[in-house]
């Protein structure tokens, strides 16, 4: 069928040691990539702004937040706040005349910085606590991003991102910023891929699992949690930096409010907690199902002329992120990746369902 | 800054936490049965208002049947709830139930709004807006009567946790396999104590409802309570009532004080800062037990 082979038995073991074990998957993965690659040139730039790259960059903020839920078992509600920090410090230090690939560490350094000190407020304390602190911490950058004016450039001000090059490309017009935000994402992507067979991810492992076997077996939690909260926040400044030169050009306080973590959560929950795959899956879903469920009830509307309220549809996205948090978490936990890697693992032996796989 | 003006934000600070307290005691009770925060509360106060609001208006009910009614339906719907779903997730890691609870929140302030109108409805509950003069101090009479309702109601509940099914509740919290092997019903328990969190959740919601109108702002009171909660000790209804009035008179003092200074928006963000310095000085709260975990 679609795997020419009935279920995965290596005779060697770098074959069982590569990134994709199977011959199909290494080609899907290829054939993507040279997919997206060419997108630009094939399809409109209406939905390559409008949909690829907002994909793309939202993914990258999914890796993130899931190398802390999914990697580390800590839960994070204030990752808004860190892609807001790291746009606003990336977008500052491009306008004091630093270049884009400095800004963007900057932005990650600074996102890092802060985010590891409202960490470190809460690790000492275990999970409720920490939902509570990094809620906390939403609504403090908040408020001090609305009311330094230095920062935001003036309350109700929104601080233009200058013109601005990566790797000698100019990031203007259409297609740069889709390639730059692209090589970003793939280089990501494979960050997240590896990272979880190093020590350090297996270190995160075994502190999610439980803190204290971890400790008995020589890893020490506070350290690991604190390095979790480390990565995933830079990778948030810089995605933050990212999103702030390649998509919306101008950022304002508004943009980094509490329902952006609270998506980034649904994203990562739908997705599936600890699978770069699943960051993608729920990025779509997430990103895309409201706008096709509005553009279908606005189509059966128009069809069989019942007025829906505009309440009804202004609210929709909120009870769609809603309700798939909470049937995810009820029906499949594991999400979206455990649903793809269930119909994968079916077909690999189909029709020889009782085999190994 | 004149002493009136202070000492009218602090007795102003003063009510409007115990106001706020009525929604943490909610929280305070669901983890003191069933060890869970409850990160749905604010949503379900909004929920309550909502329900009165349409209980009056659409039916034409009188306020004092729509808000008993709405009190019954509210006490279903956290039965229901903890059967639906809470149930479903023991064993389960704290995470995943906490980021059910936020997935309700975020659903209910979708769905509440969407079927039943965004715009901002006013609850009439009868009290006049003249404020009440004593001596020189102006006291907003809608603050008053809320802040006395929530601290009769919180003193209720102090009382209730000495009743049979208070003791019961009380055991449960302390360990549910033991009252389990005892003879003690803990679902029952925990779904009485959802119930009983809905309807302290809808009474604020309604207090706060006759202050400043029905909207889904109702549901941003959550932040507030949590503080409360955090800063009482999540465990305690003591600490609910003493942590409410520490909240409500910094909110009511910093946004006097503070906001001429640094230009507005304090009153949202003091509540983020309690938070953060329990955490950072006094995990376990005021009066919590220290029994938290540390890593």
């Amino acid at each position: 069928m679609i795997y020419r082979r009935a279920g995965i038995s290596f005779t060697r073991y770098q074959d069982e040691r590569q990134l994709w074990k199977l011959p199909t998957d290494r080609w899907a993965v290829i054939v993507i990539f040279a997919l997206l690659l060419v997108a630009p040139f094939l399809v409109d730039r209406l939905f390559v702004v409008g949909y690829l790259l907002p994909l793309i960059i939202w993914s990258m903020a999914a890796m993130g937040l899931n190398l802390l839920m999914g990697g580390a078992g800590q839960i994070h509600l204030g990752y808004g706040a860190v892609i807001g920090i790291g746009a606003y410090a990336s977008v500052h230090a491009m306008r004091a005349g630093l270049p884009f690939e400095l800004a963007m560490i900057v932005g990650g350094l600074a996102s890092a910085v802060i985010g590891v000190v409202f960490g470190a407020a809460a690790l000492r304390v275990k999970g409720l606590y920490l939902a509570m602190a990094t809620l906390a911490m939403q609504y403090i950058v908040d408020f001090v991003i609305v009311q330094v004016p230095a920062i935001s450039g003036g309350t109700q001000a929104a601080l233009s991102v200058p013109r601005t090059s990566f790797l000698g490309i100019a990031i203007q017009g259409d297609r740069a910023p889709y390639y730059v935000a692209l090589a970003l994402c793939a280089v990501l992507t494979l960050f997240m891929l590896n990272v979880r067979r190093t020590s350090f991810g297996r270190a995160l492992a075994a502190v999610r699992e439980k803190d204290y076997a971890a400790s008995i077996i020589g890893v020490d939690p506070f350290r690991y949690k604190l390095l979790a909260f480390w990565v995933s926040s830079f990778i948030g400044g810089m995605t933050g930096a990212v999103l702030a030169v390649c998509y919306y050009r101008t950022i304002s306080p508004d943009q980094f409010h509490l329902d952006l973590s609270i998506q980034l959560v649904a994203m990562v929950i739908v997705g599936g907690l600890g699978s770069v795959l699943g960051g993608f899956l729920g990025v779509g879903l997430i990103l895309f199902a409201p706008i096709v469920l509005n553009q279908l009830i606005g189509l059966a509307a128009d069809q069989f002329g019942v007025a829906i309220p505009t309440d009804l549809r202004a609210h929709l996205p909120l009870m769609l992120y809603g309700g798939l948090i909470m049937g995810f978490l009820l029906l499949e936990p594991l999400g979206l990746a455990k649903i793809y890697s269930n119909i994968r693992n079916y077909l690999l032996v189909w029709p020889f369902r009782h085999a190994r796989q | 800054m004149d002493m009136i003006l202070l000492l009218e934000l602090a007795m102003n600070g003063v009510f409007v936490g115990l106001m706020y307290a009525l929604l943490s005691a909610g929280i305070v009770l669901i983890y003191k049965t069933s060890g869970i925060a409850n990160l749905a509360q604010g949503a379900m106060a909004m929920m309550g208002a909502y329900a009165v609001v349409v209980l009056a208006g659409g039916f034409g009910l009188s306020m004092w049947v729509a808000i008993p009614l709405a009190l019954a339906v509210m006490f279903a719907f956290g039965v229901a709830l903890e059967r639906v779903a809470l149930r479903r997730m023991i064993g389960q890691p704290v995470i995943m139930v906490i980021m059910l609870t936020i997935g309700l929140e975020i659903f209910l302030r979708g769905v509440i709004p969407g079927f039943f109108g965004a715009a901002v409805k006013r609850l009439d509950l009868g009290i006049s807006n003249t404020p009440i003069f004593v001596g020189e101090l102006l006291l907003n009479r809608a603050i008053l009567i809320g802040g006395g309702v929530s601290l009769g109601l919180i003193l209720l509940s102090i009382l209730f946790f000495n009743s049979r099914f208070g003791i019961i509740m009380r055991a449960v919290s302390d360990n549910q396999t033991a009252s389990w092997s005892v003879g003690i019903r803990v679902e029952r328990a925990i779904a009485v104590a959802w119930g009983l969190s809905a309807c302290m959740a809808t009474t604020s919601g309604v207090l706060w409802g006759a202050t400043q109108g029905v909207d889904w702002s109702l549901s941003l009171l959550l932040i507030k309570a949590l503080a409360i909660a955090i800063l009482g000790g999540l465990d305690s209804i003591v600490g609910v009532l003493i942590a409410g009035v520490i909240v409500g008179l910094a909110e009511s003092l910093a946004t006097g004080i503070l906001d001429p200074i640094v230009g507005g928006g304090t009153r949202d963000v003091v509540a983020s800062v309690i938070i953060l310095l329990t955490l950072l000085f006094r995990p376990h709260g005021l009066f919590g037990r220290e029994h938290i975990e540390r890593v």
